[in-house]
């Protein structure tokens, strides 16, 4: 199996800002990949250089086995593209616009059936410029879509909608992947990278800072440790803790706190010593940093290298 | 390879799609259809009677309907093409049509396709008001030459205008930009009034503009007094070194997005707005 997108040694510049430095990416057939980053980290000169809008400097660039530069109208037929930022003809009304792109892919989707994917049934005979900002969102997914691609690239598809419509978008993203489709992502939500992505990548500064599953991402070495908590009986104290604790253990809530970059040999050492004891440790957790907080060590660290 | 939608079909369907925006548009519609001929019922008014010569009278409108159709031509290709196609831009819409499997070069031909079904309206339309309102005589013998006239007019004219959207900074500086070139222009070049006696270097100034040429030829074809076919060659030429320069400034500087929209992320990173 050849992946969908493969990207090696990616490099744009602009005049003289470096806005992409050299990523390396790929992304698999089937697969919903997010690119995370805060704005201006390079999240949207990438996906743009892969849709083919953008030129690359440097690097090679393959999207479902073609060069973006050079895919033309056949890569063309196969990727559906949802711009951060694309108007349509106010005066065209929903269904119009649909059809109107749906008459530029040899097989398209069905009008209705995009109209109904995407929640606007009661809007298809609607002017575009009476819906709303987040209808017009979802038009903007319906266009991405009509011409049933193989490939979807998603640029902040939801910023702008409200819970229940982020919902739905999210519901679609799914279901298009249980039908087999690639989707590449752009978001600033870790929430929507957590539910929808099966891999992600932090971006900063024109660089890929972290990769893998969302829930296994891990943040800058010795910066974002695991953390165990638990709770000492009232008559044990901090000071009773074996001596590796005694610099890591902290009193928190009345409970303990042990922040830590071996989790595995503390928490053996702890385990022991409460057997040993007899003792038992009310609450006891461990809990690896969530996507969050290793998205804003990375960024922070990436911002503060930068400066 | 994957197979495509024909090329052909493609750009009869965009054409169907400008042409409905045309008519959804009042404003563009006004201008280009009812303005015209607004002109013509004024100066009909003002100027209004009969030439004589000889025999038969001849109508001022004979003249006036002629070069107020060729203006109408002009508004319907240059100015609507150039601020449509720069709102487009402004839009989004030529983006997203890039990444849809539309050669770029089709939607700009659908495009032109439709100011020229435009423009063609509008000077039927100005033509029939004149025979059945103002006694204007068309002579079948020299349709030909108006027809001739007409397309390379509106050819030449739909490319500087696609010329002048790739020049404009912006959808809002593109009407000013049509209206400030147009408006002067048909005025030196006898498209309202033909101005007696105009100082020389006026009439050097209109003669280098391809305006007045396109006016002195479809003028000739409905001109009682000329005496051969009006195929004018000369005007003609003038007009087609126009439209090729036009064409070649169109794609040598035609912009699919807005000015700065590459960098359009790089700006944002420098008004600090960090997630």
């Amino acid at each position: 199996m050849t992946a969908a997108i493969e990207v090696r040694g990616l490099v744009k510049h602009y005049d003289t800002v470096e806005a992409v430095r050299g990523i390396d990416l790929t992304i698999e057939e089937s697969e919903v990949f997010a690119l995370l980053g805060p704005n201006g980290a390079g999240k949207t000169t990438t996906v743009e250089i892969l849709e083919g809008h953008r030129r690359r400097t440097d690097g090679t660039v393959s999207v479902l086995g073609l060069d973006p530069e050079r895919g033309g109208r056949d890569l063309r037929e196969r990727i559906g593209i949802v711009l951060q930022s694309a108007g349509i003809e106010p005066e065209l009304t929903v269904r119009e616009a649909l059809r109107t792109y749906a008459a530029l892919y040899t097989r398209p989707r069905g009008v209705d059936e995009v109209i109904e994917l995407v929640g606007l049934d009661d809007k298809a005979d609607a002017r575009i410029k009476h819906l709303s900002g987040g209808q017009q969102r979802r038009l903007d997914l319906g266009l991405g879509l009509i011409g049933d691609p193989e490939l979807i690239f998603l640029d902040e598809p939801t910023t702008g909608f409200d819970p229940s419509a982020r919902r739905r978008a999210w519901a679609l993203v799914s279901s298009l992947r249980s039908l087999g489709r690639t989707i590449l992502l752009t978001t600033h939500y870790m929430d929507e990278a957590q539910a929808l992505a099966d891999r992600v990548a932090v971006i900063a500064a024109g660089r890929i800072l972290a990769e893998g599953p969302p829930g296994a991402l891990t943040g800058p070495e010795g910066e974002l440790s695991t953390t165990i908590r638990f709770r000492l009986p009232p008559d044990v104290g901090l000071e009773d803790l074996p001596g590796r604790f005694a610099d890591a253990a902290v009193a928190v809530d009345g409970g303990v706190e042990v922040t830590t970059g071996q989790p595995t040999t503390m928490l053996h050492a702890l385990t022991s010593w409460a057997m040993q004891r007899d003792l038992e440790l009310e609450q006891l957790t461990v809990t690896r940093p969530n996507l969050e907080e290793v998205y804003l060590a990375l960024t922070a660290r990436a911002e503060s290298d930068r400066g | 390879m994957a197979d495509h939608v024909p090329v052909p079909r493609l750009v009869w369907h965009l054409v169907r799609y400008h042409n409905r925006i045309f008519w959804r548009t009042p404003i563009a519609a006004f201008f280009t259809l009812v303005f015209p001929l607004m002109f013509l019922a004024l100066f009909d008014l003002l100027f209004g009677g009969e030439i004589e010569s000889g025999p038969a009278s001849i109508s001022v409108a004979q003249f006036f309907a002629p070069s107020l159709a060729v203006f109408a031509a002009a508004t319907a290709t240059y100015s609507n093409l150039a601020i449509g196609t720069a709102i487009a831009r402004d839009q989004g819409t030529l983006k997203r049509i890039r990444g849809t499997p539309t050669p770029p070069w089709a939607y700009l031909a659908s495009r032109v396709g439709s100011a020229i079904w435009v423009a063609l309206l509008a000077t039927v339309l100005m033509m029939a008001v004149g025979v059945v309102a103002y006694d204007v005589n068309v002579d079948v013998e020299r349709v030909p030459a108006a027809l001739l006239t007409f397309g390379v007019g509106v050819g030449a004219f739909s490319a500087l205008g696609l010329a002048l959207a790739a020049l404009s900074p912006s959808g809002d500086t593109a009407p000013a930009i049509a209206n400030a070139t147009l408006l002067p222009l048909a005025f030196i070049s006898n498209v309202f009034i033909p101005i007696e006696d105009p100082p020389r270097w006026l009439d050097v100034l209109a003669t280098v503009f391809p305006l007045k040429h396109f006016v002195d030829a479809f003028q000739d074809a409905f001109n009682p007094f000329t005496a051969d076919l009006a195929f004018r060659g000369g005007h003609l030429a003038v007009i087609a070194v126009w439209g090729l320069s036009g064409a070649l400034v169109a794609l040598a500087t035609f912009r699919w997005e807005p000015r700065g929209g590459e960098r359009a992320g790089l700006t944002r990173r420098r008004a600090g707005s960090h997630r």
